[in-house]
């Protein structure tokens, strides 16, 4: 049987004040980025809670894409570092686990970075894609 | 508060693997607030385990109930129809908690998901300190409202005990030395006399040395 060329479903909560418009100004600028990615905006990394990323992990996602303001340039002052703290923890889990902690990946930028926003997007996509199919989805399916 | 904190997933895993059908129940007050053991520690803590599970191929199933609190009869029963149809219970509960449900359900085996630390307080966010060690004689208000027993290293009721340096203890030079939080707390509140009065060996007896302690109160029994 012919093998389906895998293509990495990503999740990626875009914060509102940064992200969110920078993937705007990547649309408005041309720029492309795979089309893996699915966007959920959020009014602050820092209202994103810890069980978010393992519920979309849980769920079938192969990869968890966090993007937050710069570090000190955050819209309520420390959200991007609350989530920075929290994503780190959700690795290690994910270890415990023994799913790869590269699935979950936080990133900042700025409402301005159209280009590294689709560079960040595109970097998490080869990531995911070398690591393959989120484990969890493959033993759902082999069931 | 009673501070918890939680089991690694293997471990875990480890402990329930033999089970198809678990319930993971969170507890609604202390470890909740030490965020080991409420609604958001059991979501994560049941995800973890599901997948876990999921990858060792493990047919596992994980439900999640957090109640308000586990070492209460009353609270209880709000989780009676969701242990009597899970296979067992993974408590986040505090050990109170965990034999409280134990107890009342004798035919269902009970796990402890967390390992029940101290009674302490938060420090600052994301830090817990010991400050009681439940040692069944308080003598606080010898020392001025920090306790030698618990937050010094050797449990000096007579101290300081000359190893300290500058305010360091010498056991753990990361931690302050007790004793010198007692005297600048006593001078702060004109109570340094009390230091002159050499303190006779504490009675331990109402402590952990004859097993489990229990209080009787009559006028509240029926």
């Amino acid at each position: 049987m012919k093998q389906e060329k895998f293509e990495p479903k990503i999740l990626a909560f875009c914060c509102h004040y940064c992200a969110y418009s920078s993937a705007d100004l990547a649309g408005s600028m041309r720029i492309q980025y795979p089309p893996n990615v699915r966007i959920i905006r959020t009014p602050c990394t820092g209202r994103l809670e810890t069980e978010y990323f393992m519920k979309a992990l849980e769920n079938g996602a192969d990869g968890v894409l966090i993007a937050g303001c710069l570090e000190g340039g955050c819209h309520f002052v420390e959200g991007n570092l609350c989530a920075k703290r929290r994503v780190n923890y959700i690795r290690e889990m994910l270890e415990e686990i023994g799913i790869e902690k590269e699935r979950l990946r936080m990133v900042n930028v700025s409402a301005a970075m159209g280009r590294p926003l689709a560079e960040n997007i595109t970097d998490m996509v080869e990531t995911v894609r070398k690591l393959g199919p989120n484990p969890i989805r493959q033993n759902i399916a082999s069931k | 508060m009673i501070v918890a904190q939680r089991k690694n997933i293997p471990d875990l895993l480890e402990i329930v693997k033999s089970h198809k059908k678990l319930l993971v129940l969170g507890c609604g007050t202390c470890v909740t607030v030490c965020l080991a053991g409420g609604q958001r520690e059991v979501s994560i803590i049941a995800s973890a385990l599901r997948m876990s599970a999921k990858l060792k191929g493990l047919p596992l199933e994980v439900e999640e109930l957090t109640i308000e609190r586990q070492c209460d009869n009353v609270f209880l029963e709000q989780a009676a129809d969701a242990i009597t149809r899970n296979d067992a219970v993974l408590s986040l509960g505090c050990g109170a908690g965990v034999q409280a449900l134990a107890e009342r359900y004798t035919n269902k085996p009970v796990y402890a998901g967390l390992d029940t630390t101290f009674i302490g307080i938060l420090e600052e966010r994301g830090v817990w300190t010991e400050k009681c060690a439940a040692c069944g004689v308080c003598v606080l208000h010898e020392y001025g409202g920090i306790c030698p027993i618990t937050r010094c290293a050797k449990h000096m009721l007579n101290g300081p005990c000359s190893g300290s340096s500058e305010d360091r203890c010498e056991v753990n030079p990361e931690r302050q030395c007790a004793w010198q939080l007692i005297y600048k707390r006593l001078k702060d509140i004109g109570q340094l006399d009390r230091l002159k009065k050499i303190k006779p060996p504490k009675n331990w007896n109402r402590s952990q040395s004859g097993g489990y302690r229990t209080i009787i109160r009559e006028d509240h029994r029926v």
